[in-house]
């Protein structure tokens, strides 16, 4: 036992109490626990949408991703502003909508716009499908976090079992109550650990910003441009462009954006939001310190970079603090992830297929998919070998495969047909899965194009398939309706 | 569609047009290499429009309760 593993484990324990707390007061229905009764300021809205910028992954995936590719890490910053702006207007009209018509998930509100519970159902299985890399995702960093700051006597496999019992017990007696209280301060935590590490080491080490650049710029060459192929500019705007379009499609920030007491929470969020994404570049700085500093990690090694800095810098107490953080900062998202998943099977999926089954026991069925999630998701944590950023992009590709039929539902007129979403967003997902399974890439689809064309974000193709087939089979339907309608008519 | 809501088409061309345009390291500034400080600027230019929308959209003002 070292100090920081003592210091790791402290600070769970308060988390737990504090979650257990956070119950008391609330009898706790599936509105309470899911979206907590719809009462939240935007103080707390903000919080918890934060939440999900600053999680485990900022920490371990961006710092990660700036070692390696330079200028690239700061694609979150550019699409999470842009991604703001488009809040200012999407947002209000959905809340309205969810609020009018008492719905407290994704899917939910998949099935009302276009009056197919068929289509709800569907919506619920894609949304797991995507939120699996992304819980993946976390539970991979929980492993590479305690592991690392046990100083190895925690195997990175322990740590992950211990990271999913915690978390799962976490999301069982608090639900999203916790995930509010536990947010404020892991967003302090997090917020002062970023800003500090940023600052001191390239201080520490270099004597300051700029000299860390030009210590950079000297070592490697050109490291802090994008370069003419690979994480190129083609990939940052591509990137960016499909994460915008798509920012607000995973299904476990619904809840939170149903949770709002009112509509201008969101166009206030969409003033700060980008500042607050500035953080980020906090984090960056650690990663290009750590690229002359810490030189030689490659592929999912690469996640290890701010870890080994840390280790290689401070004291155990303080690698404590950092590794406590993360630890925070994996239980928070991780449990908005697995409310949101496990409301949606139970609500949109268990009680479609088994209406027979008593109403009392939904909180029961939400909590037991809790269980057998966190389970999957532990299996592909253990097996996974892929860096934290490319498990992130797969995930964010598939959400907003959802994204093209959901905009339409608000449009006045919807010309698109329940089957024209379904053969979309089935297509969409399809054609990720088939590439991140066979290891499909750009370059291997369209060997003889241009690198300009190589370097897109495959994620657009998908996009591209999903609109392209949305449209046709919307139209064909239509016409069938058309017809049918005028048969009935003559 | 109120005129101003067209201030925030702003930042999308800072970002797909700006971003190319200052894909450089010097000059450095406030010791960041210039793409960098570029990015910066994005974030704090989208938070002051989308901040003068928000004073301006009259859905804003009023009562918090909706």
């Amino acid at each position: 036992m070292n100090a920081a593993i003592v210091i790791i484990f402290g600070f769970l324990l308060l988390s737990l109490v504090l979650g257990i707390r956070a119950r008391q007061g609330h009898t706790m229905d599936m509105e309470q626990w899911a979206i907590g009764g719809r009462g939240f300021s935007k103080f707390l809205v903000f919080i918890l949408l934060a939440g999900e910028t600053y999680s485990v992954f900022t920490l371990l995936g961006t710092s990660g991703f700036a070692y390696a590719n330079g200028p690239a890490a700061f694609y979150t910053v550019a699409f999470t502003t842009l991604g703001m702006i488009t809040s200012y207007w999407l947002l209000p009209p959905v809340w309205r909508y969810a609020k009018k018509h008492q719905i407290i998930s994704m899917s939910e509100l998949f099935s009302k716009k276009y009056k197919s519970a068929g289509l709800g159902i569907f919506v619920t299985v894609i949304g797991v499908v995507a939120l699996i890399p992304y819980i993946v995702v976390l539970f991979k960093s929980m492993g590479i976090l305690v592991s690392a700051t046990s100083y190895g006597s925690i195997s990175p496999q322990v740590a992950i079992w211990i990271g999913m019992i915690v978390l799962v017990v976490y999301v069982l007696v608090s639900g999203i109550h916790g995930s509010a209280w536990n947010a404020i301060i892991k967003d302090i935590l997090i917020f002062f650990v970023i800003l500090f590490l940023g600052i001191y080491l390239p201080f520490k080490y270099y004597g300051g910003i700029q000299s860390m650049f030009e210590a950079v710029h000297l070592a490697k060459p050109n490291f802090m441009m994008f370069p003419e192929s690979g994480k190129s500019m083609s990939w940052f705007l591509s990137t960016i462009a499909i994460s915008t379009f798509g920012y607000f499609m995973w299904p476990h920030n619904a809840p939170v954006i149903f949770s709002a007491k009112n509509e201008r929470a969101f166009r206030f969020n969409a003033v700060v939001f980008p500042l607050y994404a500035l953080m980020v570049l906090f984090v960056c700085l650690v990663g290009y310190t750590a690229a002359i500093q810490i030189p030689g990690l490659k592929g999912g090694d690469t996640d290890f970079a701010l870890l080994n800095l840390s280790m290689k810098s401070f004291d155990p107490w303080f690698v404590g603090i950092i590794g406590a953080t993360g630890l925070l900062a994996t239980l928070i998202p991780g449990s908005m992830m697995l409310i949101s998943a496990s409301t949606m099977l139970t609500k949109n999926f268990f009680f479609s297929v088994f209406p027979n089954v008593n109403e009392s026991k939904t909180p029961m069925v939400a909590k037991v998919f809790v269980i057998v999630l966190s389970m999957i998701c532990t299996l592909f944590a253990l097996l996974e070998s892929s860096t934290l950023v490319t498990l992130y992009l797969t995930a964010y590709a598939m959400v907003i495969q959802l994204a093209p039929s959901l905009y339409f539902s608000f449009t006045k007129n919807n010309p698109i047909t329940k089957q024209g979403a379904f053969a979309g967003i089935t297509l969409g997902i399809g054609f990720i899965l088939y590439t991140s399974f066979a290891k499909v890439t750009m370059i291997t689809l369209f060997p003889t194009m241009p690198k300009i064309v190589q370097d897109l974000n495959i994620g657009v193709l998908a996009l591209v398939i999903n609109i392209v087939t949305m449209c046709l089979v919307s139209v064909l339907t239509k016409k069938t309706a058309n017809i049918s309608t005028d048969q009935s008519v003559a | 569609m109120k005129p101003y809501y067209w201030l925030a088409i702003i930042p999308f061309f800072e970002i797909f047009i700006g971003v190319p345009w200052a894909n450089r390291i010097e000059p450095y500034v406030l010791g960041m290499p210039f793409i960098m400080f570029w990015i910066i600027w994005c974030a704090i230019s989208t938070s002051i429009i989308i901040g003068v929308i928000y004073r301006l959209d009259p859905l804003n003002k009023g009562s918090e309760t909706e």
